[in-house]
Protein backbone atom coordinates (compact mmCIF):
# COMPACT_ATOMS: atom_id res chain seq x y z
CA UNK A 1 0.00 0.00 0.00
CA UNK A 2 1.36 3.38 -0.98
CA UNK A 3 0.99 6.06 1.70
CA UNK A 4 -0.52 9.33 0.54
CA UNK A 5 -3.01 11.97 1.62
CA UNK A 6 -5.59 10.02 -0.38
CA UNK A 7 -4.84 6.73 1.43
CA UNK A 8 -5.15 8.47 4.82
CA UNK A 9 -8.49 9.98 3.77
CA UNK A 10 -9.73 6.66 2.44
CA UNK A 11 -8.79 4.87 5.65
CA UNK A 12 -10.35 7.61 7.76
CA UNK A 13 -13.65 7.15 5.94
CA UNK A 14 -13.57 3.37 6.35
CA UNK A 15 -12.70 3.24 10.05
CA UNK A 16 -8.94 2.64 9.60
CA UNK A 17 -9.63 -1.06 9.07
CA UNK A 18 -7.64 -1.47 5.88
CA UNK A 19 -4.11 -0.67 7.04
CA UNK A 20 -1.60 -3.42 6.29
CA UNK A 21 1.48 -4.32 8.37
CA UNK A 22 4.31 -2.04 7.27
CA UNK A 23 6.65 -4.92 6.46
CA UNK A 24 6.56 -8.69 6.15
CA UNK A 25 7.94 -10.57 9.17
CA UNK A 26 9.87 -13.14 7.14
CA UNK A 27 10.91 -16.70 7.98
CA UNK A 28 14.57 -17.38 7.14
CA UNK A 29 15.21 -19.11 3.80
CA UNK A 30 18.12 -21.59 3.57
CA UNK A 31 20.22 -19.25 1.43
CA UNK A 32 20.45 -15.60 0.39
CA UNK A 33 22.77 -13.80 -1.97
CA UNK A 34 23.36 -11.09 0.64
CA UNK A 35 22.74 -11.33 4.39
CA UNK A 36 22.95 -8.10 6.38
CA UNK A 37 23.51 -8.69 10.09
CA UNK A 38 21.76 -6.00 12.12
CA UNK A 39 18.24 -4.61 11.67
CA UNK A 40 19.04 -1.11 12.82
CA UNK A 41 19.09 2.04 10.73
CA UNK A 42 22.32 1.29 8.89
CA UNK A 43 21.49 -2.36 8.15
CA UNK A 44 17.99 -1.57 6.90
CA UNK A 45 19.22 1.38 4.83
CA UNK A 46 21.90 -0.86 3.30
CA UNK A 47 19.30 -3.49 2.38
CA UNK A 48 17.02 -0.83 0.88
CA UNK A 49 19.70 0.74 -1.34
CA UNK A 50 21.06 -2.69 -2.30
CA UNK A 51 17.60 -3.81 -3.42
CA UNK A 52 16.77 -0.53 -5.17
CA UNK A 53 20.05 0.33 -6.89
CA UNK A 54 21.93 -2.94 -7.44
CA UNK A 55 21.14 -6.33 -8.90
CA UNK A 56 22.47 -8.63 -6.20
CA UNK A 57 19.69 -11.22 -5.92
CA UNK A 58 17.93 -12.17 -2.69
CA UNK A 59 18.64 -10.07 0.38
CA UNK A 60 17.90 -10.70 4.07
CA UNK A 61 18.34 -8.57 7.17
CA UNK A 62 18.74 -10.59 10.37
CA UNK A 63 18.13 -8.85 13.70
CA UNK A 64 18.69 -10.46 17.09
CA UNK A 65 15.97 -8.44 18.80
CA UNK A 66 13.10 -6.44 17.41
CA UNK A 67 13.64 -4.03 14.61
CA UNK A 68 15.10 -0.74 15.76
CA UNK A 69 15.88 -1.80 19.34
CA UNK A 70 19.48 -0.63 19.10
CA UNK A 71 20.94 2.82 18.63
CA UNK A 72 18.44 3.83 15.92
CA UNK A 73 15.78 3.96 18.65
CA UNK A 74 17.98 5.50 21.35
CA UNK A 75 19.64 8.51 19.77
CA UNK A 76 18.85 12.22 19.94
CA UNK A 77 17.73 12.44 16.28
CA UNK A 78 20.05 15.19 15.03
CA UNK A 79 21.18 15.49 11.42
CA UNK A 80 23.96 17.82 10.24
CA UNK A 81 27.11 17.86 8.11
CA UNK A 82 29.21 20.46 9.95
CA UNK A 83 32.45 18.52 9.93
CA UNK A 84 35.98 19.75 9.28
CA UNK A 85 38.11 17.02 7.72
CA UNK A 86 38.15 16.10 4.01
CA UNK A 87 37.44 12.41 4.70
CA UNK A 88 34.25 13.28 6.57
CA UNK A 89 32.73 16.33 4.84
CA UNK A 90 31.62 14.76 1.51
CA UNK A 91 30.24 11.70 3.30
CA UNK A 92 28.11 13.59 5.80
CA UNK A 93 26.96 16.06 3.16
CA UNK A 94 25.79 13.16 0.98
CA UNK A 95 23.93 11.92 4.03
CA UNK A 96 22.25 15.28 4.59
CA UNK A 97 21.23 15.46 0.92
CA UNK A 98 19.75 11.97 1.21
CA UNK A 99 17.81 13.04 4.32
CA UNK A 100 16.37 15.91 2.31
CA UNK A 101 14.88 13.46 -0.20
CA UNK A 102 14.33 10.50 2.12
CA UNK A 103 10.60 10.72 2.59
CA UNK A 104 9.99 10.61 -1.15
CA UNK A 105 12.56 7.83 -1.59
CA UNK A 106 10.91 5.53 0.94
CA UNK A 107 7.31 6.87 0.84
CA UNK A 108 7.30 7.33 4.61
CA UNK A 109 6.87 10.35 6.84
CA UNK A 110 10.14 10.48 8.78
CA UNK A 111 9.40 14.01 10.00
CA UNK A 112 12.61 15.45 8.57
CA UNK A 113 12.83 18.93 10.10
CA UNK A 114 15.62 21.23 8.92
CA UNK A 115 15.38 23.57 11.86
CA UNK A 116 19.05 24.62 11.92
CA UNK A 117 21.98 23.55 14.09
CA UNK A 118 23.65 26.32 16.12
CA UNK A 119 27.10 25.63 17.61
CA UNK A 120 27.77 28.33 20.22
CA UNK A 121 31.20 29.80 20.77
CA UNK A 122 32.42 31.53 23.90
CA UNK A 123 35.90 32.86 23.19
CA UNK A 124 38.03 34.39 20.43
CA UNK A 125 39.87 31.11 19.90
CA UNK A 126 36.66 29.21 19.57
CA UNK A 127 35.30 31.74 17.08
CA UNK A 128 38.44 31.25 14.99
CA UNK A 129 38.01 27.47 15.15
CA UNK A 130 34.37 27.72 14.08
CA UNK A 131 35.21 30.20 11.32
CA UNK A 132 37.71 27.67 10.04
CA UNK A 133 35.16 24.87 10.24
CA UNK A 134 32.56 26.99 8.45
CA UNK A 135 35.07 27.84 5.73
CA UNK A 136 35.94 24.15 5.28
CA UNK A 137 32.24 23.40 4.93
CA UNK A 138 31.70 26.16 2.37
CA UNK A 139 34.69 24.98 0.36
CA UNK A 140 32.85 21.67 0.11
CA UNK A 141 29.64 23.39 -1.00
CA UNK A 142 27.94 23.04 2.39
CA UNK A 143 25.96 25.86 3.98
CA UNK A 144 27.53 27.55 7.00
CA UNK A 145 27.02 30.99 8.54
CA UNK A 146 29.05 32.54 11.34
CA UNK A 147 26.69 34.58 13.51
CA UNK A 148 27.83 37.26 15.89
CA UNK A 149 26.30 37.70 19.30
CA UNK A 150 23.68 40.26 18.23
CA UNK A 151 22.45 38.18 15.31
CA UNK A 152 22.30 35.04 17.44
CA UNK A 153 20.50 36.83 20.24
CA UNK A 154 17.82 38.00 17.82
CA UNK A 155 17.04 34.39 16.88
CA UNK A 156 17.64 32.69 20.22
CA UNK A 157 17.06 35.22 23.00
CA UNK A 158 16.72 32.88 25.97
CA UNK A 159 20.34 31.75 26.44
CA UNK A 160 22.65 33.00 29.20
CA UNK A 161 24.59 35.55 27.14
CA UNK A 162 25.98 37.27 30.25
CA UNK A 163 27.39 34.10 31.79
CA UNK A 164 30.48 35.33 33.66
CA UNK A 165 32.62 32.29 32.88
CA UNK A 166 31.39 31.37 29.39
CA UNK A 167 29.77 34.43 27.77
CA UNK A 168 28.13 33.52 24.45
CA UNK A 169 29.85 35.41 21.63
CA UNK A 170 28.08 33.91 18.65
CA UNK A 171 27.45 30.68 16.81
CA UNK A 172 28.22 28.70 13.71
CA UNK A 173 24.91 27.95 12.01
CA UNK A 174 24.14 25.16 9.61
CA UNK A 175 20.59 26.00 8.60
CA UNK A 176 20.05 22.74 6.72
CA UNK A 177 20.78 20.68 9.84
CA UNK A 178 17.94 19.61 12.08
CA UNK A 179 16.17 16.55 13.42
CA UNK A 180 14.41 13.45 12.09
CA UNK A 181 11.97 11.11 13.82
CA UNK A 182 14.42 8.29 14.55
CA UNK A 183 12.07 5.29 14.87
CA UNK A 184 10.33 6.26 11.66
CA UNK A 185 13.67 5.97 9.87
CA UNK A 186 13.96 2.30 10.87
CA UNK A 187 10.31 1.61 10.12
CA UNK A 188 10.37 3.48 6.83
CA UNK A 189 13.52 1.77 5.54
CA UNK A 190 12.17 -1.62 6.67
CA UNK A 191 8.90 -1.06 4.87
CA UNK A 192 10.56 0.21 1.71
CA UNK A 193 13.11 -2.64 1.69
CA UNK A 194 10.45 -5.30 2.33
CA UNK A 195 8.45 -3.89 -0.55
CA UNK A 196 11.46 -4.49 -2.82
CA UNK A 197 11.60 -8.12 -1.70
CA UNK A 198 14.06 -7.95 1.20
CA UNK A 199 13.38 -10.53 3.95
CA UNK A 200 13.44 -8.87 7.38
CA UNK A 201 13.98 -11.54 10.03
CA UNK A 202 13.57 -10.40 13.63
CA UNK A 203 14.46 -12.32 16.81
CA UNK A 204 17.21 -14.09 14.90
CA UNK A 205 20.55 -13.78 16.67
CA UNK A 206 23.73 -14.54 14.76
CA UNK A 207 25.82 -16.95 16.84
CA UNK A 208 28.54 -17.79 14.35
CA UNK A 209 29.96 -16.98 10.93
CA UNK A 210 30.74 -20.08 8.89
CA UNK A 211 33.88 -19.94 6.74
CA UNK A 212 35.40 -22.29 4.19
CA UNK A 213 39.03 -21.65 3.37
CA UNK A 214 38.97 -17.99 4.36
CA UNK A 215 35.64 -17.32 2.62
CA UNK A 216 32.49 -16.50 4.59
CA UNK A 217 29.66 -18.76 3.39
CA UNK A 218 26.87 -18.24 5.90
CA UNK A 219 25.71 -17.39 9.40
CA UNK A 220 24.72 -19.66 12.26
CA UNK A 221 21.69 -18.15 13.97
CA UNK A 222 19.28 -18.87 16.79
CA UNK A 223 16.84 -19.84 14.01
CA UNK A 224 19.21 -22.17 12.17
CA UNK A 225 21.94 -21.88 9.57
CA UNK A 226 21.50 -19.34 6.75
CA UNK A 227 23.79 -19.62 3.75
CA UNK A 228 24.99 -16.36 2.22
CA UNK A 229 26.86 -15.29 -0.87
CA UNK A 230 27.98 -12.13 0.91
CA UNK A 231 27.63 -11.04 4.53
CA UNK A 232 27.51 -7.43 5.72
CA UNK A 233 27.92 -6.57 9.40
CA UNK A 234 26.05 -3.45 10.54
CA UNK A 235 25.89 -4.17 14.25
CA UNK A 236 27.22 -1.04 15.96
CA UNK A 237 27.32 -1.70 19.69
CA UNK A 238 28.08 -5.41 19.20
CA UNK A 239 30.64 -5.11 16.42
CA UNK A 240 33.55 -6.60 18.36
CA UNK A 241 31.48 -9.67 19.32
CA UNK A 242 30.18 -10.38 15.82
CA UNK A 243 33.59 -9.70 14.25
CA UNK A 244 35.20 -12.06 16.77
CA UNK A 245 32.98 -14.83 15.34
CA UNK A 246 35.01 -14.42 12.16
CA UNK A 247 38.30 -14.22 14.07
CA UNK A 248 38.69 -10.45 13.67
CA UNK A 249 40.02 -8.02 16.28
CA UNK A 250 39.03 -4.41 15.61
CA UNK A 251 40.09 -0.86 16.56
CA UNK A 252 36.84 -0.40 18.49
CA UNK A 253 35.80 -0.02 22.12
CA UNK A 254 32.20 -0.08 23.33
CA UNK A 255 31.14 2.85 25.51
CA UNK A 256 27.96 4.03 27.21
CA UNK A 257 26.22 7.20 26.03
CA UNK A 258 23.25 8.65 27.89
CA UNK A 259 20.43 10.80 26.57
CA UNK A 260 17.73 12.73 28.36
CA UNK A 261 14.23 14.08 27.87
CA UNK A 262 12.30 16.55 29.99
CA UNK A 263 8.58 16.80 30.60
CA UNK A 264 6.68 18.23 27.64
CA UNK A 265 6.57 22.01 27.49
CA UNK A 266 5.14 24.45 24.95
CA UNK A 267 7.27 25.17 21.87
CA UNK A 268 10.43 26.79 23.17
CA UNK A 269 13.58 25.49 21.51
CA UNK A 270 13.02 25.94 17.78
CA UNK A 271 16.48 24.75 16.71
CA UNK A 272 19.27 22.39 17.69
CA UNK A 273 21.70 24.24 19.97
CA UNK A 274 25.07 23.02 21.17
CA UNK A 275 26.99 24.52 24.09
CA UNK A 276 30.58 25.30 23.18
CA UNK A 277 32.19 25.38 26.62
CA UNK A 278 31.15 21.89 27.64
CA UNK A 279 29.52 19.00 25.88
CA UNK A 280 25.78 19.71 25.85
CA UNK A 281 23.22 19.92 23.08
CA UNK A 282 19.47 20.34 23.05
CA UNK A 283 16.45 20.27 20.77
CA UNK A 284 12.73 19.94 21.32
CA UNK A 285 10.66 17.02 20.12
CA UNK A 286 7.28 17.49 18.47
CA UNK A 287 5.67 16.10 21.64
CA UNK A 288 7.28 18.99 23.55
CA UNK A 289 9.98 17.18 25.49
CA UNK A 290 13.36 18.85 25.60
CA UNK A 291 15.77 16.25 24.25
CA UNK A 292 19.36 16.70 25.33
CA UNK A 293 22.65 14.93 25.80
CA UNK A 294 26.37 15.32 26.23
CA UNK A 295 29.51 13.24 26.53
CA UNK A 296 29.83 9.49 26.64
CA UNK A 297 30.39 8.17 30.15
CA UNK A 298 34.05 7.61 29.34
CA UNK A 299 34.69 3.96 30.20
CA UNK A 300 34.08 0.69 28.37
CA UNK A 301 30.55 -0.61 28.84
CA UNK A 302 27.95 -2.89 27.31
CA UNK A 303 25.37 -2.07 29.97
CA UNK A 304 23.22 0.33 27.90
CA UNK A 305 23.04 2.55 30.97
CA UNK A 306 25.37 5.08 32.52
CA UNK A 307 26.29 6.63 35.84
CA UNK A 308 25.39 9.76 37.79
CA UNK A 309 28.55 11.90 37.29
CA UNK A 310 27.80 12.17 33.57
CA UNK A 311 24.17 13.09 34.24
CA UNK A 312 25.38 15.83 36.57
CA UNK A 313 27.93 17.04 34.02
CA UNK A 314 25.35 17.19 31.21
CA UNK A 315 22.86 19.04 33.39
CA UNK A 316 25.53 21.52 34.51
CA UNK A 317 26.29 22.25 30.86
CA UNK A 318 22.59 22.79 30.24
CA UNK A 319 22.23 25.14 33.19
CA UNK A 320 25.26 27.18 32.12
CA UNK A 321 23.84 27.65 28.63
CA UNK A 322 20.14 27.94 29.34
CA UNK A 323 19.35 28.50 33.04
CA UNK A 324 15.58 28.22 32.57
CA UNK A 325 16.19 24.51 31.98
CA UNK A 326 16.41 24.15 35.76
CA UNK A 327 12.65 24.62 35.96
CA UNK A 328 11.91 21.62 33.78
CA UNK A 329 11.68 18.17 35.30
CA UNK A 330 13.68 15.34 33.79
CA UNK A 331 11.27 12.61 32.74
CA UNK A 332 13.52 9.96 31.32
CA UNK A 333 17.14 9.21 30.68
CA UNK A 334 18.52 6.16 28.97
CA UNK A 335 21.74 4.72 27.62
CA UNK A 336 23.03 3.08 24.51
CA UNK A 337 26.17 1.18 23.56
CA UNK A 338 28.46 3.11 21.22
CA UNK A 339 30.97 1.63 18.82
CA UNK A 340 33.83 4.00 19.65
CA UNK A 341 36.54 3.72 17.02
CA UNK A 342 40.12 4.64 17.81
CA UNK A 343 40.08 7.85 15.74
CA UNK A 344 36.44 8.82 16.16
CA UNK A 345 35.52 8.03 12.54
CA UNK A 346 33.62 5.09 11.08
CA UNK A 347 34.77 2.06 9.11
CA UNK A 348 33.07 0.90 5.89
CA UNK A 349 35.34 -1.67 4.30
CA UNK A 350 36.01 -5.25 3.31
CA UNK A 351 37.50 -7.50 5.96
CA UNK A 352 40.40 -9.97 5.66
CA UNK A 353 37.68 -12.67 5.32
CA UNK A 354 36.45 -12.86 1.71
CA UNK A 355 32.75 -11.97 1.25
CA UNK A 356 32.52 -10.49 4.76
CA UNK A 357 32.02 -6.72 4.90
CA UNK A 358 32.22 -4.33 7.83
CA UNK A 359 30.17 -1.24 8.69
CA UNK A 360 31.16 -0.08 12.18
CA UNK A 361 32.74 2.49 14.47
CA UNK A 362 30.04 5.16 14.29
CA UNK A 363 30.93 6.49 17.74
CA UNK A 364 28.00 8.60 18.92
CA UNK A 365 27.30 10.13 15.50
CA UNK A 366 25.76 7.25 13.62
CA UNK A 367 22.20 8.46 13.29
CA UNK A 368 22.90 11.39 10.96
CA UNK A 369 24.99 9.04 8.82
CA UNK A 370 22.24 6.46 8.30
CA UNK A 371 21.32 7.13 4.65
CA UNK A 372 24.89 7.63 3.39
CA UNK A 373 26.07 4.65 5.39
CA UNK A 374 23.43 2.55 3.63
CA UNK A 375 24.37 3.89 0.19
CA UNK A 376 28.11 3.40 0.74
CA UNK A 377 27.82 -0.04 2.34
CA UNK A 378 25.49 -1.21 -0.43
CA UNK A 379 27.97 0.10 -3.00
CA UNK A 380 30.86 -1.70 -1.30
CA UNK A 381 28.99 -5.01 -1.11
CA UNK A 382 27.66 -4.86 -4.68
CA UNK A 383 30.70 -3.39 -6.44
CA UNK A 384 33.54 -4.69 -4.25
CA UNK A 385 34.96 -1.16 -4.14
CA UNK A 386 34.44 1.77 -1.78
CA UNK A 387 31.93 4.49 -2.69
CA UNK A 388 33.71 7.70 -3.67
CA UNK A 389 32.66 9.56 -0.49
CA UNK A 390 33.71 6.71 1.82
CA UNK A 391 37.23 6.03 0.53
CA UNK A 392 38.73 7.29 3.79
CA UNK A 393 36.82 4.84 5.98
CA UNK A 394 39.26 1.98 5.44
CA UNK A 395 39.92 -0.62 8.08
CA UNK A 396 43.68 -0.48 7.50
CA UNK A 397 43.93 3.29 7.99
CA UNK A 398 44.98 2.77 11.61
CA UNK A 399 47.97 0.58 10.80
CA UNK A 400 48.83 2.72 7.74
CA UNK A 401 48.64 6.10 9.49
CA UNK A 402 45.64 7.58 7.64
CA UNK A 403 43.43 8.08 10.66
CA UNK A 404 40.58 10.64 10.42
CA UNK A 405 40.82 12.22 13.84
CA UNK A 406 38.15 14.96 13.74
CA UNK A 407 38.69 15.84 17.39
CA UNK A 408 42.46 15.41 17.44
CA UNK A 409 42.52 13.38 20.62
CA UNK A 410 44.43 10.33 19.43
CA UNK A 411 43.74 6.65 20.02
CA UNK A 412 41.65 7.28 23.15
CA UNK A 413 38.04 6.41 22.33
CA UNK A 414 36.71 7.92 25.56
CA UNK A 415 37.99 11.35 24.46
CA UNK A 416 36.39 11.40 20.99
CA UNK B 1 29.67 3.05 40.31
CA UNK B 2 32.26 3.63 43.04
CA UNK B 3 35.86 2.49 43.03
CA UNK B 4 37.66 1.16 46.10
CA UNK B 5 40.97 2.99 45.89
CA UNK B 6 43.60 0.93 47.76
CA UNK B 7 44.98 4.17 49.25
CA UNK B 8 41.86 6.33 49.77
CA UNK B 9 39.01 3.85 50.25
CA UNK B 10 35.69 3.92 48.34
CA UNK B 11 35.45 7.06 46.19
CA UNK B 12 32.99 8.43 43.62
CA UNK B 13 33.57 7.95 39.93
CA UNK B 14 34.00 11.68 39.27
CA UNK B 15 37.42 11.58 40.97
CA UNK B 16 38.84 9.15 38.43
CA UNK B 17 40.06 9.33 34.85
CA UNK B 18 39.84 6.33 32.56
CA UNK B 19 42.64 5.02 30.40
CA UNK B 20 41.33 1.85 28.79
CA UNK B 21 42.32 -1.80 28.50
CA UNK B 22 45.06 -2.78 30.98
CA UNK B 23 45.88 -6.07 29.28
CA UNK B 24 47.46 -4.70 26.11
CA UNK B 25 51.23 -5.07 26.12
CA UNK B 26 53.53 -2.34 24.89
CA UNK B 27 55.90 -3.94 22.38
CA UNK B 28 59.64 -3.92 22.91
CA UNK B 29 60.65 -1.37 20.27
CA UNK B 30 62.88 -2.88 17.66
CA UNK B 31 62.48 -0.16 15.07
CA UNK B 32 60.63 -0.35 11.80
CA UNK B 33 60.23 -4.11 11.85
CA UNK B 34 57.74 -3.98 14.69
CA UNK B 35 55.15 -1.59 13.22
CA UNK B 36 52.46 -4.28 13.08
CA UNK B 37 52.96 -4.96 16.77
CA UNK B 38 52.73 -1.23 17.50
CA UNK B 39 49.53 -0.84 15.47
CA UNK B 40 48.13 -3.79 17.38
CA UNK B 41 49.08 -2.25 20.74
CA UNK B 42 47.82 1.24 19.95
CA UNK B 43 44.59 0.41 18.10
CA UNK B 44 43.29 -3.14 18.44
CA UNK B 45 41.21 -4.26 21.41
CA UNK B 46 39.43 -7.47 22.40
CA UNK B 47 36.51 -5.34 23.67
CA UNK B 48 34.76 -8.33 25.19
CA UNK B 49 31.32 -8.02 26.74
CA UNK B 50 32.49 -9.72 29.94
CA UNK B 51 35.14 -9.12 32.58
CA UNK B 52 37.49 -6.28 31.65
CA UNK B 53 40.75 -5.13 33.24
CA UNK B 54 41.27 -1.42 32.83
CA UNK B 55 43.42 1.49 33.98
CA UNK B 56 41.93 4.26 36.08
CA UNK B 57 43.87 7.26 37.39
CA UNK B 58 42.84 8.74 40.74
CA UNK B 59 43.17 12.27 39.46
CA UNK B 60 41.25 14.09 42.20
CA UNK B 61 42.69 11.88 44.92
CA UNK B 62 46.02 10.19 45.54
CA UNK B 63 47.18 10.34 41.87
CA UNK B 64 47.73 6.59 41.80
CA UNK B 65 47.24 4.51 38.67
CA UNK B 66 44.88 1.63 39.37
CA UNK B 67 43.94 -1.58 37.61
CA UNK B 68 40.20 -2.19 37.99
CA UNK B 69 38.56 -5.51 37.15
CA UNK B 70 34.96 -4.79 36.14
CA UNK B 71 32.12 -6.52 34.32
CA UNK B 72 31.09 -4.74 31.12
CA UNK B 73 27.39 -5.68 31.25
CA UNK B 74 26.67 -5.07 34.95
CA UNK B 75 29.39 -2.52 35.84
CA UNK B 76 30.13 -4.72 38.88
CA UNK B 77 33.61 -3.88 40.18
CA UNK B 78 35.34 -7.12 41.13
CA UNK B 79 38.80 -5.95 42.14
CA UNK B 80 40.95 -2.83 42.34
CA UNK B 81 44.71 -2.87 42.76
CA UNK B 82 47.50 -0.36 42.38
CA UNK B 83 48.94 -0.65 38.86
CA UNK B 84 52.49 -0.75 40.22
CA UNK B 85 51.67 -3.91 42.22
CA UNK B 86 52.15 -6.95 39.98
CA UNK B 87 49.06 -9.15 39.75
Amino acid sequence: MRYSALSVLKQALTGHKGWQPAWRDAVPAPHYDVVIIGGGGHGLATAFYLARDYDVGRIAVVERSWLGNGSIGRNTTIIRSNYLLPGNLPFYELSLKLWEGLERDINYNAMVSQRGVYNLFHSDMQRDAYARRGNAMRLHGIDAVLLDRAALRKTIPYLDYENARFPIQGALLQARGGTVRHDAVAWGYARAAAKLGVDIIQNCEVTGIRQMGGVAVGVETSRGYIGAGKIGMAVAGATSQVAAMAGLRLPIESHALQAFVSEAVKPLVDHVITFGAGHFYISQSDKGGLVFGGDIDGYNSYAARGNLPTIEDVCEGGMAMMPMLGRARLVRHWGGVMDMSMDGSPIIDKTPVTNLYLNAGWCYGGFKATPASGVCFAHLIAREAPHEVAVGYRLDRFAEGWVIDEKGSGAQPNLH
Amino acid sequence: MRLQCPHCGPRGLAEFTYHGDATVQRPVDRGAGSSAAWADYVYLRDNKAGVHQEYWYHQAGCHAWLVVTRHMRSHEVMAVRAAMVRA
